[in-house]
């Protein structure tokens, strides 16, 4: 009974050393040399890699990134809670969010393009056949040079980037019907795979050989495109921090916008750089040539 | 005779049941275990996961999945088996116990999303906890609470009053005789409890997406300092475990290999869960015996 | 003299560590039952926003038809019409209950009646080990096969209520068997004595003693299972199609209440009309797991009555 007691107090006594030993013998940090960006699962891949590469050359920096969606990136920043909010639209689209208190970093530029099942046999289709295949005028594929099949619209999820940009610059603002939705692009591609007649949009990153990439008025979604506006369904990724970010903030996202990252991460990623874009668009759309 | 020929046509077709319960059971963990077992091998079990290349392996997110299961077990059974006890030892029989009864039930059939977005709310966003390992014990808590307090109140409840009644006539009082007479003997079956929720714990995702986080950022195996920010104890970095992994790369992967990464990762939680399950029943054997024979 | 007074009826030590045994014991108690009330109390406190800070008609919640929290509907009034979603879920579990039910039966009174033997060497750890299959997995398979073999057969594109229905019924499967199978366990093995001792065969002893005996152990089961089927997000969402639109038939896409949730709350800003429309869907989940604990215990009271009587 005794002995029990001992070695109980022995172990106490040691998990209560190491702890100690544990806190005192941390790495030191400093306040502010570990920042949280939250937001956007699409900007999510390129923030998260370049925080990793920003990381493993300076010690003891540390970037935590995560999910969570253009709204929770953008309503964490506002109420202050975390460094940087990701987002695929501006902050001016987002409801319930006072973008004057926000300050837009474009770290990036992605492309969409709508996607179909292999089954349709269409390649191409004029931006009118597009918003007609969206809001529910077009329900079969013949209708539009193609196959005698059902049209099945997927759409992605309420509120989100994608949707908004796709239904901006490619239904110029129509709403698209109700319809099935999906909220991520692995899932819209693999459903649209293999759904006989299904159309979906999905930015250009997730092009593969399962789908159909469809030309616009004839133009083809390629990054050269995008950059002269020719593609014009795109749109930015931001980082939005307040509009007084700290230190580590500033630098980090500096380092984003520094050619290392954009000419090798950027690419690799499937985004389009910032540098390379021969025109810009405000929030409100209007686009004006940059120099 | 009629009534024979009845119950023979009756067991042919209760076995016609059983057996196409089984093969559509069987069928599903067969098709787990071949499309992923085929990619599990050393390398993607020990390497971390890769963004956007082929090759990237599961070693993080697995070691985040154990960890997690930990803590959430650390926190959640000293309290349910404290709950355990009270409302099979102490609760009188009175229509307040049974209105504690039903709260647990409720929480209990509570959706994981609920509760996830509850975890978020309360230890990420107000406890400042933000997302991480720790958001995610406590959400997995919550889940895991009701089941555990439940499989051990009934293991306790089978525990015959005899026993109860002999550590009484001895002189103990009642909670000296709940925990050195009661619990003991009801070791065996709280241990096969716990391991089994356990394996529900380990395949959740649904309330670890807004709390654990959806990123696994690579870890320092070398630093074992629960203080250090990268190193594989903090309880404060976030922690992608491998059912999130696998819910994450089939929604937004964009690495060419993403399928054969999500059927291989399957694999891994299944035979974890099978593991689990093994070891839950000998546990259960050996405790039993070594309680018993002494 | 007073020193043997005071130490006889001083509290002995024992005495000390009961109360404090109690005490901790309750405490723990205490604490999952504030859990459970601070869940109600955020979700609640978000969810009934929508109607006292957005102004939104309870009623128009629960009976329109457009869900579109962003824009205004046919009546100028946020489109928050959760209808489909509702009917959705409730379809949806309804019909798994319905089709799990017989299987899960037919497969209890096998593992308990029939053949005891390899019900627990077989059946037993099986249907524990599809309980700690991850949603996602099952989603991920729903997509694979059951979507697929659903367009060749019924027609549609394969997203909708009956593939819903096809991965749930696999879901709760597990979880409605192994909980019948303790409730025919529980039957007193006297009854089946008695029955046989009469001359009645064994189906006759299954179906009219021991099923009956079991049916609010059994209902208790289903019951759980269509809790299950109702809170479940991630597996349905993939196969479900996930459109707010009132279900057509049983192969046109819908929506349930936690598929919408999940896919939406991401997208919105805390506080806003949308994010608390979500909010919403949350408290009719929670609400409705409220509803069906309360029938679990109604079942569980009457079952009680009927075996003392």
């Amino acid at each position: 009974m005794k002995k029990s007691r001992v070695i109980q107090l022995l172990g106490l006594i040691l998990i209560g050393v190491l702890i100690g030993l544990g806190y005192t013998h941390r790495v030191r940090t400093d306040a502010g040399e570990s920042i949280t960006a939250v937001g956007s699962t699409a900007l999510q891949p390129l923030v998260e890699a370049a925080g990793e590469q920003y990381s493993s050359t300076r010690t003891g920096i540390f970037i935590n990134v995560q999910g969570g969606g253009s709204g929770t990136g953008l309503s964490q920043i506002q109420s202050d809670a975390v460094a940087i909010g990701n987002s695929d639209i501006f902050a001016e689209e987002q409801p319930g969010i006072d973008a004057r208190k926000l300050k837009d970093h474009q770290v990036a530029v992605v492309g969409i393009a709508p996607i179909v099942n292999q089954s349709v046999g269409v390649t191409n289709l004029t931006q009118q056949q597009l918003i007609q295949i969206f809001t529910g005028k077009v329900k079969n594929w013949r209708e539009v040079g193609g196959k005698n099949i059902p049209v099945t619209l997927i759409n992605r999820a309420q509120g989100s980037g994608t949707r908004k940009t796709f239904e901006t610059y490619a239904l110029k603002g129509q709403k698209s019907a109700d319809s099935q939705e999906q909220d991520s692009s692995g899932l819209a591609r693999s459903i649209v795979a293999s759904t006989p007649g299904a159309i979906s949009y999905v930015a250009f990153s997730y092009f593969d050989k399962s789908v159909q990439v469809v030309n616009v008025d004839g133009v083809q979604p390629t990054e050269a495109n995008v950059r002269t506006n020719r593609w014009q369904i795109w749109s930015y990724e931001h980082l939005y921090t307040s509009n007084h970010p700290n230190q580590l903030t500033k630098k980090f996202i500096n380092y984003i916008l520094s050619t290392a990252v954009q000419k090798k991460l950027v690419k690799q990623l499937g985004y389009i750089s910032v540098h390379d874009m021969q025109v810009q668009r405000s929030a409100a759309g209007k686009i004006s040539s940059v120099k | 005779m009629n009534a024979k020929r009845v119950d023979k046509i009756a067991t042919g077709i209760l076995y016609g049941v059983a057996g196409l319960v089984v093969i559509i059971l069987v069928a599903l963990l067969g098709f787990i275990l071949v499309e992923g077992v085929p990619h599990i091998s050393w390398h993607f079990l020990t390497s971390p996961a890769l963004a956007f290349e082929a090759g990237g392996g599961i070693g993080i997110q697995l070691f985040n999945s154990f960890y997690l299961l930990f803590l959430a077990l650390l926190i959640s059974l000293p309290i349910s088996l404290g709950a355990g006890i009270y409302l099979n030892e102490y609760a009188p029989q009175n229509t307040l116990t049974g209105l504690i009864r039903t709260t647990i039930e409720i929480l209990s059939s509570l959706p994981s999303v609920v509760v996830g977005l509850f975890g978020y709310l309360f230890f990420v966003v107000q406890f400042k906890l933000g997302f991480s390992i720790l958001s995610g014990a406590f959400a997995l808590t919550v889940f895991n609470l009701p089941i555990l307090t439940r499989s051990i109140e009934e293991a306790l409840a089978n525990i015959s009053d005899d026993q109860r009644e002999a550590g009484y006539a001895l002189g103990l009082s009642r909670w000296e005789t709940v925990t050195k007479i009661v619990v003991p003997a009801a070791l065996p079956s709280i241990i096969t409890g716990v391991v089994l929720s356990a394996g529900r714990i380990f395949g959740e995702a649904a309330a670890l997406i807004y709390t654990a986080g959806q990123s696994a950022p690579a870890l320092d195996f070398s630093d074992w300092n629960p203080f250090d920010i990268s190193s594989p104890l903090s309880p404060l970095r976030p922690a992608e475990t491998l059912a999130v992994h696998i819910w994450k790369i089939n929604s937004e992967g964009i690495m060419p290999d993403a399928k054969a990464v999500s059927a291989g990762a399957s694999a891994v939680l299944i035979i974890a869960v099978l593991l689990f399950n093994f070891l839950a029943r000998w546990l259960g054997k050996r405790l039993y015996k070594h309680l018993t024979a002494e | 003299m007073d020193k043997i007074r005071e130490s006889l009826l001083k509290k002995s030590i024992a005495t000390k560590i009961e109360r404090r045994g109690k005490i901790i014991s309750l405490f723990c108690l205490a604490l999952i039952v504030g859990i459970v009330f601070l869940i109600f109390y955020f979700v609640a406190s978000r969810g009934l926003a929508t109607f006292f800070q957005n102004h939104i008609n309870l009623w128009q919640f629960l009976s329109g038809t457009q869900w579109n929290p962003g824009t205004n509907g046919t009546n100028g009034q946020p489109a928050v019409g959760a209808l489909p979603m509702i009917l959705g879920s409730f379809l949806i579990t309804i019909l798994s209950a319905l089709i799990a039910t017989p299987f899960a039966i037919g497969t209890a009174v096998f593992m308990t009646e029939i053949s005891p033997r390899r019900g627990a060497k077989i059946l037993r750890p099986v249907t524990e080990l599809l309980v700690g299959i991850p949603s996602v997995v099952y989603g991920f398979i729903g997509l694979q096969v059951v979507v697929p073999f659903v367009r060749h057969t019924f027609g549609g594109s394969g997203y909708g209520i009956l593939s819903g229905t096809f991965v749930l019924f696999v879901m709760i499967l597990p979880t409605v068997t192994s909980m019948s199978a303790d409730a025919l366990n529980a039957v007193p093995r006297y009854y089946r004595e008695a029955s046989l001792a009469l001359g009645a065969t064994r189906w006759q002893t299954i179906y009219k003693v021991v099923l009956r005996a079991a049916i609010p152990g059994m209902l208790t089961a289903i019951v759980f299972g269509m809790a299950r089927a109702f809170g479940e997000a991630l597996a349905v969402q993939m196969v479900i199609g996930n459109a707010t639109l009132l279900p057509q038939n049983l192969v046109s896409p819908a929506s349930t209440l936690t598929s919408i949730l999940t896919m939406g709350i991401g997208n919105t800003v805390m506080g806003s009309l949308q994010n608390n429309a979500l909010w919403s869907l949350a408290m009719i989940l929670l609400l409705m797991s409220l509803v069906f604990n309360l029938v679990i215990r109604y079942i569980g009271r009457k079952g009680k009555l009927n075996h003392e009587r």
